[in-house]
């Protein structure tokens, strides 16, 4: 356990304080609701994946190498509200934010504008590029992209280290 | 056939949000109460002069599509979601059940206030009457219906998402492609609103489906995979002549065969099973997608090849102790 990383400040109610996040070394990290839409494509991939915990209980994780995200969007109303608790409680972690390098939107085109919106939001927020969007588990052309794209993604990351 | 009386619960105890069994029931109730909206909300008659512009043909088409959704939506309004409640699993399920009929209902409303906005009176009862004529929209209902009066909780919740994820779509294609054409905008964004709602319904009951799909056998899980698929073919095949009855005259039935695939790929995946269609017939035209949702381009995509001149960025590493979003 490292003990020189610094815990994230999420103000100063002792009744807040938790255990030290897990530490996690995947290169793809998901959040999937109990529904599973993410999580099941995320097993059609077959990578190293972490997922991130479903309730404020479950102990956090925090990423020790560059990873990208994926991150369904459920609907909603556009703008505010599109990411998942659960997500932003991960991204408030400043480790884990320095070392996300790309975001993939799970959606619905039904959604409309806010088709694969918390992508979007991560992207904006984070500086990096959304790479891909599908909608709900992934059709077999998804996984292939994917998969395809994120070997590529790594690759050239690894030749252009910033 | 007899009439038979609508099943209703045995028993019911007053609910309790404060003691939650799933939190996806809440999830759902809060996602459809933040979405309602009622049609006098949308500013239809502004379309009026776009009306004006489509042949006589196109808007007898218009009408007879807005039709047949009307009956979809009363089906699923007054039988299908209420047909739900007997077999929900917890109370909160049962009301967020109630929430889907109501909505089915302002659904059902709405193509009436385009018609009263748009069209006469005489125009309306002639597209109400070719509804009624119409042997593969009838039957189109008369297949669905007949599963919501069977006494199979799980082929109830299939016949359910299948009509809220794929039967619905050989009609919402058309708005669209106004939209796309600049024409009817207002409306598009009313059949829009209903189109996010279904995709909350079709998400809702196809995970319900796939909790109580937990609790049966394995066998029994074969059977309803195997049922599913049977059923998905029988309207498929309807729906196809149906398609064809419709857009036949204005020469778009292919284009909207695609739309077809695509959808019931995404029903399918609502109910946990992979998309059928392959991607050479799932092609919807690009215009129909992006009068959908604006960002389902694939160009939007950095794997798609458009990112390749992409400046990555190296993450900023805030000092914000609470990263707002």
């Amino acid at each position: 356990m490292t003990t020189s990383m610094v815990m994230p400040t999420s103000g100063a109610h002792a009744s807040d304080v938790q255990a030290e996040p897990r530490l996690v070394s995947s290169r793809l990290i998901y959040f999937s609701s109990v529904s599973g839409n993410t999580h099941r494509f995320v097993a059609k991939l077959g990578l190293d994946a972490e997922r991130i915990p479903l309730h404020q209980h479950d102990q956090a994780i925090r990423a020790t190498e560059p990873f990208v995200l994926i991150v369904p969007t459920y609907g909603g109303t556009g703008g505010a509200g599109s990411v998942p608790k659960q997500v932003i409680r991960f991204l408030n972690d400043p480790q884990n934010r320095s070392l996300i390098r790309g975001v993939i939107g799970a959606g619905n085109t039904n959604f409309g504008d806010n088709y694969c919106a918390a992508g979007d939001v991560i992207a904006v927020k984070c500086k990096v590029p959304h790479l891909y969007r599908f909608e709900l588990m992934g059709t077999p052309d998804d996984v292939a992209r994917v998969t395809e794209g994120l070997d590529a993604f790594w690759t050239r990351l690894s030749q252009n280290p910033q | 056939m007899t009439p038979e009386k609508l099943k209703l619960l045995d028993h019911v105890q007053a609910i309790n949000w404060n003691r939650i069994q799933d939190e996806k029931d809440v999830e759902v109730w809060n996602r459809l109460v933040n979405n309602f909206w009622l049609p006098e909300k949308v500013p239809l008659s502004n379309d009026v002069p776009s009306w004006a512009t489509l042949t006589p043909q196109e808007q007898q088409l218009t009408m007879r599509v807005f039709t047949g959704l009307t009956l979809l939506d009363t089906i699923q309004g007054t039988v299908g979601a209420v047909s739900l409640i007997p077999d929900a699993i917890t109370p909160h399920e049962e009301a967020v059940y109630t929430n889907i009929a109501f909505m089915e209902s302002v659904h059902a409303k709405s193509y009436s206030s385009i018609f009263s906005t748009l069209c006469s009176t005489k125009e309306i009862d002639d597209a109400f009457r070719w509804s009624l004529e119409n042997e593969n929209l009838q039957r189109k209902a008369h297949i669905v219906m007949d599963y919501y009066r069977g006494d199979e909780p799980l082929k109830r919740k299939v016949a359910s998402t299948l009509l809220e994820s794929f039967l619905f779509y050989s009609g919402f294609y058309l708005p669209m492609y106004w939209s796309s054409r600049a024409k009817l905008t207002n409306t598009a964004d009313l059949i829009r609103l209903i189109i996010r709602d279904e995709a909350v319904h079709g998400y809702y009951i196809g995970y319900k489906f796939q909790r109580g799909l937990e609790r049966v056998s394995e066998e029994k899980r074969q059977e309803i995979k195997d049922y599913t698929f049977e059923l998905l073919f029988e309207l498929y095949e309807n729906e196809v002549q149906y398609t064809h009855d419709l857009y036949d005259p204005v020469g778009l039935s292919e284009d909207v065969k695609k739309f077809l695939h695509y959808n019931a790929n995404k029903a399918l995946m609502n109910l946990g099973y992979e998309a059928m269609f392959p991607s050479s017939v799932t092609d919807v035209n690009p215009a129909i997608l992006s009068a959908l949702s604006p960002n389902a381009d694939e160009n939007h995509d950095f794997f798609s090849g458009s990112g390749s001149s992409y400046v990555i960025g190296k993450a900023v590493n805030t000092e914000d102790e609470d990263w707002d979003f």
